[in-house]
């Protein structure tokens, strides 16, 4: 594989992950529990889709033929979509959106901390950026799962229902094949062995204080990052891109 | 007008932060270099997802078409990332007789999970008696918080 070809298949699958990782947060607008976390959910929600279009500029731009970020984030068919399969999860309940942040969160701060070493100055620059606003994501997502965890009989009960649900899509943050490698030998993209290993530890940490059991490590999902994704994603994108599916070319 | 950086500079200094209207976007630190020579000015976001740049965008470039300075590029970067140190002197006393209480310490030591809380005093009655109400407020820049003294809520401009 070409470096140009691996560059372009990173920039999505890390453009796509905020995108709708942030999409589906912004369904939280105007439904949030309390109004702080209506709030605060809606400004990560911002965060995240800032990051995407920086990412899939960016994509466009490697790839030279004219594409935008619109584009990439209106126009590709669901199979050509790159996130993670944890980020096109449902947001269920409040705890269960928590508990998604929380295992994207813990993965987003050390990986960024990481890229801003990259020999890429695009990649590099959007870590220095993105790090600051995905540590406030970190430090929210982890004092509510403190907060829940360690709360009453039921938010328990519903926290360690989703963790344990979810669990099982937290591996494949960490997953690298042949686009990783071939970024890597270049120093371009990090090496994801030493940030798994920050994500157990700080995961184990915060789920100990949160008085939670951490599931027992087993089979991981795994398909989003090759374009292989639940039904949940056409759901999304069916929303996502109806007004320029129904009005193509359309601006305001 | 003859395109120079200190007529360019002096121009900006009249474009508002759309979000926090009494900051100018010289005041916010967003302008990172006004080039007259090559027709340039670059400008940074404060936060990724910030919804003002276009609007920033835009009002810089109606300022200058306005006193006939036009073609010029306004390019956005990212490098180095904005922080809150560049806020101007006057800029924090600005926001704190808007109401707003402008940033403590520096983006040094913004990076701790569960640090010690700053503290933040109250831009209505000054009092340290004040509390966090959640990290995130009215725009991606700032934080709520409550003053146990006067018991009035305000935002915080966020150290990053």
């Amino acid at each position: 594989m070409e470096k140009q070809e691996a560059l372009i298949e990173y920039c999505l699958r890390l453009g796509d992950n905020s995108l709708i990782l942030g999409h589906r947060i912004s369904e939280w607008c105007g439904h949030g529990p309390i109004l702080e976390e209506d709030i605060a959910l809606t400004n990560i929600a911002l965060d995240l889709v800032g990051q995407a279009r920086t990412l899939l500029t960016y994509a466009g731009e490697v790839e030279g033929k004219g594409r935008t970020e619109d584009d990439l984030a209106y126009l590709r068919q669901v199979r050509e979509y790159r996130n993670c399969l944890l980020l096109e999860q449902e947001n269920g309940d409040f705890a269960r959106t928590i508990v998604r942040q929380f295992l994207f969160d813990s993965y987003h701060v050390p990986f960024l901390e990481a890229l801003r070493s990259s020999t890429d100055t695009t990649l590099a620059a959007f870590a220095e950026k993105s790090l600051k606003e995905a540590t406030y994501h970190l430090r929210h997502s982890s004092e509510w799962m403190i907060r829940l965890g360690d709360g009453t009989e039921e938010s328990k009960t519903r926290v360690q229902g989703a963790l344990n649900e979810l669990w099982m899509y937290s591996g494949e943050l960490f997953e690298t094949d042949e686009v990783e490698s071939v970024l890597q030998k270049e120093k371009i993209a990090p090496n994801m062995d030493a940030i798994k290993k920050t994500w157990t530890t700080n995961v184990a940490g915060i789920l100990e204080l949160a008085t939670l059991t951490q599931p027992e490590a087993g089979w991981m999902q795994s398909g989003g990052r090759t374009g292989k994704h639940s039904e949940l994603l056409g759901y999304i994108l069916a929303e996502l891109q109806y007004v320029q599916r129904s009005y193509p070319g359309c601006e305001w | 007008m003859v395109a120079t950086n200190d007529n360019i500079l002096s121009l900006l200094e009249n474009v508002m932060d759309p979000e926090v209207p009494v900051l100018s976007i010289l005041d916010l630190g967003i302008v990172r270099k006004v080039d007259a020579e090559n027709n340039t000015i670059v400008i940074t976001p404060t936060y990724s997802g910030c919804p003002a740049m276009q609007t920033i965008e835009d009002d810089i470039r109606k300022i200058l078409a306005d006193n006939g300075l036009e073609n010029i590029t306004i390019e956005t970067t990212l490098t180095p990332a904005w922080t809150t140190d560049w806020l101007s002197e006057s800029g924090r006393k600005k926001l704190r007789e808007y109401g707003i209480a402008p940033p403590v310490g520096t983006s040094k030591d913004k990076n701790v999970l569960f640090g010690d809380e700053k503290q933040v005093s109250c831009p209505q009655c000054r009092s340290g008696n004040t509390k966090l109400i959640s990290q995130f407020g009215s725009t991606a820049c700032k934080a709520l918080y409550k003053c146990e003294d006067c018991l009035e809520p305000f935002d915080y401009f966020k150290c990053i």
